[in-house]
Formats: C-alpha cells, structure tokens, sequence
C-alpha cells in the first residue's frame, strides 16, 4: 500500500488504514458504503422510536402520552428520518459496496468525494435531527406545506433545521450520484456492455440520475422558504401575495422522482436476489431494465396526483389520474418479470430470498392501493385518510425497507466474511413479515372507515378504536423483530460462520472475489464474456438444454497467484473530504444559529477544498511507479 | 380442518369487533349523497379489479415458493431468459384494464368536480382551527355547524384564512382543500337528512398544533326545517330587555369589558370579545376573526364541533381555551368567576 507521507500543506497525509482513523480518513468505497449502512441502521431505530411514540399515542382515543405539538413533531421527524436518513442512504451504502464490485472496478471514480458524500450525510443528518435538543423540531410535516411553514405559524426553529438540513443532505445525495453515473458510466470492466449490467448497478444508474435532477427542485424551494424566513421574502406568504400552491408543485416535482429514488434501488436488490436463489437468470432482463427506465422518467409525470385535492381544476387532475395509472404498467411488468424468474427455479428459501419474495407479495399490496389511489375521482374521498398512511407503509418498507433487509443478508457475508444467522434470520423475517401486515394492514380499513392522518387524538365513537390498538401492537412486533435483527448482524459479525467467497452460489462478479473483500476488490480485473458472468463460468448450458457444472470453474483464485496485489495503487486516505464536510456543515448549521458560525464553516470548507485540490491521489512512490497505469483516478 | 380451529375463530372475533364498533361515523362506505355515491362506484370498481388482481397474483407466488422450493439433488432448472409473446401479454393486457377503469374513473371525475347550475351557493373559510360558513344568497354567516336542504346540490367556495385546510364530509362525498389566495370549489348533496348530531367532517389538511380539533358537522334538514332555520339565523342577537339579569349583564361584558387576554405564544394584550366575535344586533359587529357567536346556543356543538354545547363546557373553555384545544387562536381571558358566568348566561340566551 502506498503510504508516503505528504510535504509540506497544513495536514500531513494519513498514512494508517487502520484503528479509527483508518476508517475516518478512508476513500475506500467499501467501508464508505459499511458507514453509510451502519450510520443509516442507527436513523432507522430512530426513526423507528419515533414511529412507536406515534403508534402509543394512537393506540387508543384521547390518549394524552405526548402532547399535540411533541405529536406533530413525531410523525413529521419520522418521515424525515426514515426517508432521508435511512432508507436513502442504505441504498446509497449499497452503491458503494456492490457496484464496483459488479462492474469489475477497483472503487468508485471519485473515492475522496464520495468520503465527502458520507460526511456531508452524517452531519446534515445531525443538523436535521437537531431541533429534538431543544425541543424544537420541525412539525409541520416533511411535506411542508407554505405557509404553515412560514415564521408567522412555525416560529421556532424546527424548520430553520428542516430547511438546512436538507440542504446540506442534498449535497451529500448529488455528489454521490454523480460519482456513480461517472463510475458506471467509465468504470465497467472490459466486455461489461450496458446490456450485460447486472440489474442492480441498473436502477443505481437511474436512481442516481433521478438524484441529480429531482434535488436541484428541491433546493430551489428550500431556498426560496429560507428567503421567507430569514429575509422576509414573499415566495409561499399568502397574505403578502405568495403562492402556497408554489411550494406544493415544486416540492412534489421532487417528491415524486423521489418516491423512485427509494424503490428503485430496492427493485435492483431484488433482481440480484431471486434469480441467484432460483438458479435462473432473471427473465426479461431488457423488459426488466427498460421499464425501470421508463419508471423513471415517468416519475416526472405524475407529481400532481399528490395535489389531487388542491383544485386544479377538471382537466388537469384527468391528465395526471391518466398518467399516475399508466405507471402500473412497467411496475406490473416488473412483478411478473420477478415472478415468471421463481416460475420453475430451483428456489432456496434463504432469509434473503424470503426477503424478496415478502417484498414482492406487499410491493403487489401496496402498487394495488396505489393504482385505487389514482382513481382522482374516488380518491378525494382517500386523500388524506390513513389508507395513504397504509399504501406508502406497504410500498416503502414493504418495499424499499424489505429488499434493502434482503440486500443485508444476502451480501452481509461478502463484506464481512461471515455468514448471518439463517435460522435467526427466519425466526426474524416472520416476525417482521406478521408486524408489518398487523400495523399497516388495519390502516386500509381505519382510512376508508374515514380516519384522517396526522391527528394527534381522536373520539371513541367514530369505530377506529380497535384496528388501532391492533396497528399499535403489530408496530410494536415489528419493533421487536427489528431488534432481533439488530441482534443478529452483531453476532454474526462478530462470530458468524466463516463465509467462503461464494456462499450462494451466485451469478454475478462480486462472488468471484474472496470474501470479505480485499481492499483492492479484483487482483485482475475481470474480461466479461456474458451477462451474469460468474455463473457463466461456472455453468455451461449444453445442446440438450441441460446445465451443468463446468469443471475447475469460476477458479479465479489461481490466477491471484500470478497478480502481485502489492503492486495494485488505489487512492490514499485523506483529511480533506471530513474537513470539507465540517465545513458544509458548519455553514449550514451557523444559519440556524448564528452567521459567525457559518463564516467559520466557509473558512474551514476552503481550507478543505483548497486542501483537496492540491493533494494527489496517490502519494508519488517510488517503489512502484512503474505500475502508473493502474492507478484509478 | 383442526388446525383452521383457532384461525376461525380469530377471524370470527375480528369481524365481532367490526361489526360492534359504533356507527362509523365518517365511514367512505356510507354514501348519503349523489357526488359520495359516485365516487363509491368508482372506488367499488377499483378494488374489485384490485380484488382479482391480488387473489390471481399473491397465492400464485406463495404456491411457486411452496411448489418450487429446492430439494436435495435438484438438477439446475432450464435457464429460460424470457418469452416474448408472454411480456408483450403482460404488458398489454394491464393497459387495457387501465384503459377500461379511466373511463368511469374521468367521467366521474367531470362529475363531482364541476357542481350542478343552480347550485345553493355556501362560502367556506377554514381558520386555525375553525370554520366560517357563510350563504352569500341568504345574507348568513355562521360557524362550524352547516345546514342544507335535502335532495339540493350546495356549491361550495372554498377559501382560508391562514394556512391550508381541507374540506370534507365523507357521507356526502370526497375533499377538497382550502388555500390561501384560491376559491376552491366543490359541492355535495344530501339524499336524506341527516341523524339530529348530523353528519361528521373534519379538516383533512394538516394545519398546525389542533389539526385534528379541526372538525364540522354537516345538518342536512328537509326545505320546511330549513326555511325555519334561515329565518331564525337572519334575527340579530336579542336586546338587553328581553334577557335575564344575569345575561344582560353578561351581554354588557360582552360588548364593552377590556380583559387581559392572554394567547397560546404567551403575548398578552387589552382584548373584547366583540373585537374578534360578531353577534348582530350589538354596537359593534362584523368581526371575523373568531366565530360568529348571533346564534351560538342553537348549535349543537362548541369549538369546531369538538365538544356538546352546553354550559359546562362553555365555562371550562373561558375558563382556559387552551386547555381545551391546544394553540387555540382564542385567548385566555382571564375572567372572574362573576363574569365567565354571567357570559355563559348570555352566551346560552343566543338561540
């Protein structure tokens, strides 16, 4: 490993990957991505106690376990925390690991910005979280609607925190998708054509895509509402001739490609994970990869079905109920894509495969209420009722959250060397799989029976009372199931079975490497012949249709043998993404506090930048400068 | 058939607990008017269509999990890529459905959101966390509680105050939402009249602390009751000689006594009640900033049909509003004893 030490500059390279700050000052894509899932597990019980505060409020009429404003802060802190904190950035976590792993690369074409990526996310989604120290978090909704956002209804600060801390988030989001649009873009192994991508490093290409353009819409109204706020401007102030409806347009042009943003990566998951567990390729690749495409850009289309209520009047809320139900299609072709892949397999019921197939039963669940969703015209009697409450429940955790837990078994081992608990796993996955049914499934029917969402309280005979105390007790399993599974990750890592490099028998590059990972990923980079490559060198189908094992196989262990690993370069350690990041970060949190704060935070971030710009990738070293030609920029 | 036992019952039990729960008071499935019974044909077409969809789709995969599980020995399966005709089928055929469920879904949609001519115009303003209801046609303006004539189409303009509120009375049909510089507009029908604590609504879009005190109850009466009640509601409040004592007194602390109000963000300000609440008939009137008090005691409900109209809870709401609804815009008044009843007095005489 290359490990001079830098001349002159404020701070002298890091020159350890181990201890602490090993890991600190790393670029490495693999423990950038095991942070982001460690950090982003940490959110989601966060976000998950604040779940179970809403939950034993609601468990029955009239309760008072929080008061009506510590209510509206719960629900509000819960959205933002589960979906900018945990679901998106375990998925970006996923990136990092897997991607270059499929697509044959060493790391990700900016492995400092990507470390800056992380960062930036840890301390926005500190900032974020921060009014709960002062007990002023934002309660207006994650949705925000002006002008209940506005100083003259939330004057505290929760939304100074809400408003910067997305800000600060979102430059952690757009830096991560350039760096895997470039990576996937110019990293692929010989042979890799995009037409032989593995699924996954697919819906990372447009998820990342739908990143760099739905977050800019999204920083143009936050900073349009921090004007409100900070310097009187009048964008969302009604009673100063501002449009609210502004805000909702602008917001949901973002918020739909968001909603994407979260399934999508879960949608690669489990392209990865059914087809390895039913020994089968996936059936419909391109179907598979052009409707994931097609989702995306339709995104774009349907944000007003959000606003179906707002009054657009006849012809515009038709266009966009047309629209909205146009959607069903390519997700459809997606379901029976996954299914017609298990139709004949060969299926191994591991954890991460019950995983996938629970995500398939309550994706179908979830797309279903959302296609009666898109019924604008029935609809108006839905809006707003917890039957939405129970279709985004069922589209993003029986969704996004299920095959990212699917993502965690199946590739746990790969990273770590040890295998998850099966038997835990199963025990786990039931119990996890029972609560979210008893804790969303009742929501339907609270919703049609006409519950409204986001009340702190409600009288005991309107007949909600028991299918809540039902919801409650179901949110409390899936708690629990979520503990266990806490249980099991610790334990396993720490004293899981040894994993071999291929422990599922699986199709794609990354299990063609030893597990856990060497830091340099592949001794030799890989020549991709085929699709599901890997399998394809240990298979080979015959004329008479039947495959069988090739002999010697998928050996690439020899071939190590010949690689001298030590003369592989990749990118050093550095201070500069943290500095930089501190920087960001500070500037963003002295708007809330105090602007000397932020002129510190610039200061630092410019030392950092300035730091960055003049540090080499790789320390000049002698010893191997003969093998310039495989250093990753 | 043993092992269903315990599944039986516990199915049993769960539709017991349906079936005993009370009226079900917002339920969608109810609908007493023509735009709600419309929207349920939509909706009872969706999910019959969804209703195929998931008993076709989810025993499907659980049989292939079950069916095709991996056994000891198994040989590799076939490694089939894809079938054409089959994703071009699967591709199509959910078009067609879509196709055939917009056209019910868009013509209601003309329906329910484009009200009838001749409509029986009522304006609505959302307030944190109230509503206002006024009949430009009748000259009335009163607050939380609304009535209409059965069997005729009532158009209303939506508008708030402050932040964004949602209008919406499930029985008679969906929502629409109240936004500051925009007139929504919707309208609902009553097909019959309404049970006497009329139909329940609520406010449908998250607006602030006591969003979901927000609430309002729909009386839907037959032409006759109606005409009554519009006669009634035009009479300003009564005159100081024809109240009780007491009352008149109350009137007079009403309309004149500066108290010490106290709001929800701890400003303290000189306050009257006739500042922000109209009763017709007194020296000053016309205030809109709370709810129009002229016939508050016909109502059945206090604070956005939140609570019984009734003394008791009238006294407990001077007495502190906050603690009866959270961030309410009403100050404390900080009344004695004397007064809080003397103005409950009053308060109950406005029928």
């Amino acid at each position: 490993m290359a490990t001079g030490t830098r001349t002159g500059g404020i701070l002298a390279r890091p020159t350890s990957m181990e201890g602490v700050w090993g890991w600190v000052t790393t670029v490495d894509a693999k423990r950038i991505g095991m942070m982001y899932i460690t950090t982003s597990i940490l959110f989601f019980l966060w976000g998950g106690i604040q779940a179970l505060v809403v939950r034993t409020q609601l468990s029955y009429p009239g309760a008072e376990f929080v008061s009506p404003d510590t209510y509206n802060s719960m629900f509000t802190m819960h959205a933002l925390t589960m979906i900018f904190l945990a679901i998106m950035p375990m998925s970006v976590g996923f990136f990092n690991l897997i991607v270059p792993l499929q697509i044959g690369a060493r790391d990700v074409a900016f492995p400092r910005m990507n470390a800056l990526s992380y960062w930036v996310y840890l301390f926005g989604g500190l900032l974020l979280s921060m009014g709960w120290l002062f007990g002023e978090a934002a309660s207006s909704g994650w949705f925000a609607y002006a002008p209940l956002t506005e100083s003259a209804y939330a004057a505290d600060r929760g939304m100074d925190f809400y408003v910067l801390g997305l800000l600060v988030l979102g430059t952690s989001s757009m830096a991560g998708a350039f760096n895997f649009i470039v990576t996937i873009i110019n990293l692929r192994a010989p042979g890799l054509t995009w037409f032989k991508l593995p699924v996954f490093v697919w819906m990372t290409f447009i998820t990342s895509i739908l990143l760099v353009t739905a977050f800019p819409v999204i920083t143009v109204a936050l900073i349009e509402l921090m004007f409100d706020r900070y310097l009187g401007a009048n964008f969302f102030v009604a009673a100063q001739g501002g449009d609210p409806l502004l805000w909702q347009h602008l917001f949901w042009v973002f918020g739909h490609p968001e909603v994407y943003i979260l399934i999508l990566p879960a949608m690669g998951i489990v392209s990865e994970v059914l087809p390895t567990f039913a020994r089968k390729p996936l059936f419909g690749y391109p179907v598979i990869v052009f409707s994931g495409i097609i989702i995306g850009v339709m995104g774009w289309m349907v944000w007003s079905h959000h606003m179906f209520t707002v009054g657009l009047g006849t012809v515009a809320v038709g266009v966009f109920t047309v629209t909205t139900m146009l959607i069903a299609v390519p997700t459809g072709v997606k379901v029976f894509s996954w299914m017609a892949t298990m139709w004949k397999g060969s299926i191994a019921l591991t954890t991460a495969n019950l995983y996938a197939i629970g995500f398939i039963a309550l994706f179908v669940i979830g797309g279903l209420s959302g296609v009666s969703h898109s019924m604008s015209s029935s609809d108006f009697q839905q809006q707003d009722t917890y039957y939405v409450v129970a279709h985004i429940h069922y589209v993003l955790f029986g969704g996004s959250i299920m095959a990212l837990f699917s993502g965690l078994y199946y590739w746990f081992p790969k990273f770590t060397g040890r295998m998850m608990n099966e038997r835990y796993g199963k025990i786990q996955f039931f119990l996890l799989f029972i609560g979210m049914n008893i804790a969303f499934g009742p929501m339907h029917w609270v919703g049609m029976d006409g519950m409204p969402r986001r009340i702190y309280t409600y009288t005991s005979n309107m007949g909600w009372d028991f299918w809540n105390m039902v919801s409650t007790l179901g949110a409390f399993l899936l708690g629990f199931s979520i503990l266990l599974l806490l249980h099991n990750l610790v334990r396993s890592f720490k004293k899981g079975e040894i994993a071999d490099a291929d422990p599922w028998d699986g199709r794609t590059l990354e299990w063609s490497i030893p597990s856990p990972v060497p830091h340099y990923n592949f001794a030799r980079i890989p020549n991709v012949v085929s699709r599901d490559d890997w399998w394809a060198r240990k298979y080979v189908t015959g004329e008479d249709g039947v495959t069988h094992p090739i002999p010697q196989g998928g050996a690439y262990a020899e071939n190590e043998e010949d690689v001298d690993v030590h003369s592989i370069h990749l990118p050093d350690p550095s201070y500069w993404p943290l500095v930089t990041a501190i920087g960001l970060a500070l500037m963003g949190g002295g708007v809330v506090f105090h602007l000397a704060i932020s002129i510190v935070g610039a200061l630092i971030m410019l030392v950092g930048i300035y730091g960055w710009a003049f540090e080499p990738v790789n320390e000049p070293d002698e010893e191997h400068e003969e093998h310039e030609e495989q250093v990753i920029n | 058939m043993i092992r269903a036992i315990p599944l039986l019952i516990l199915g049993s039990m769960l539709m017991l607990s349906v079936g005993c729960t009370p009226e079900h008071l917002m339920s969608t499935f109810d609908p007493l008017g023509p735009v709600a019974a419309e929207q349920k044909m939509v909706w009872d077409f969706v999910f019959w269509a969804m209703a195929v969809v998931f008993v076709t789709v989810l025993p499907m995969l659980l049989y292939m999990t079950l069916k095709f599980k991996r056994k000891e020995g198994d040989p590799i399966p076939p490694q089939t890529h894809g079938h054409r005709n089959l994703e071009i089928a699967w591709t199509v055929l959910p078009i067609l459905v879509l196709a055939v469920a917009a056209v019910p879904t868009l013509n209601v949609l003309k329906y329910v959101l484009e009200p009838p001519a001749g409509s029986m115009q009522v304006n609505v303003t959302g307030h944190q966390w109230w509503w206002e209801f006024e009949y430009p046609e009748l000259g009335i303006r009163t607050a939380n509680e609304l009535y209409i004539p059965v069997g005729k189409p009532v158009q209303f303009n939506l508008q708030a105050k402050d932040v964004i509120h949602s209008f919406w009375v499930p029985k008679l049909g969906g929502k629409q939402d109240a936004i500051p510089t925009r007139t929504n507009v919707m309208w609902y029908q009553a097909d019959v009249t309404s049970p006497p604590e009329g139909f329940y609504g609520q406010c449908m879009e998250f607006c602030g602390t006591s969003h979901a005190n927000m609430r309002l109850r729909v009386h839907a009466v037959e032409s006759d009751a109606f005409d009554i009640w519009v006669q009634a509601q035009k009479e300003p409040g009564p005159v100081a000689e024809d109240l009780s004592e007491l009352a008149a007194e109350g009137r007079d602390y009403f309309e004149n006594m500066d108290f010490t109000a106290t709001y929800a963000d701890g400003a303290v300000s000189k306050q009257r009640c006739v500042y922000c609440h109209t009763v017709d008939g007194l020296g000053i009137s016309g205030a809109r900033t709370g709810p129009n008090l002229t016939h508050v005691a016909s109502r059945r409900t206090l604070l956005s049909a939140l609570v019984t109209n009734n003394s008791e809870n009238l006294t407990s709401w001077l007495d502190n509003p906050q603690a009866m609804k959270p961030g309410s815009r009403m100050p404390n008044p900080t009344l004695t004893d004397a007064q809080t009843v003397a103005l409950v007095e009053y308060l109950q005489s406005l029928k």
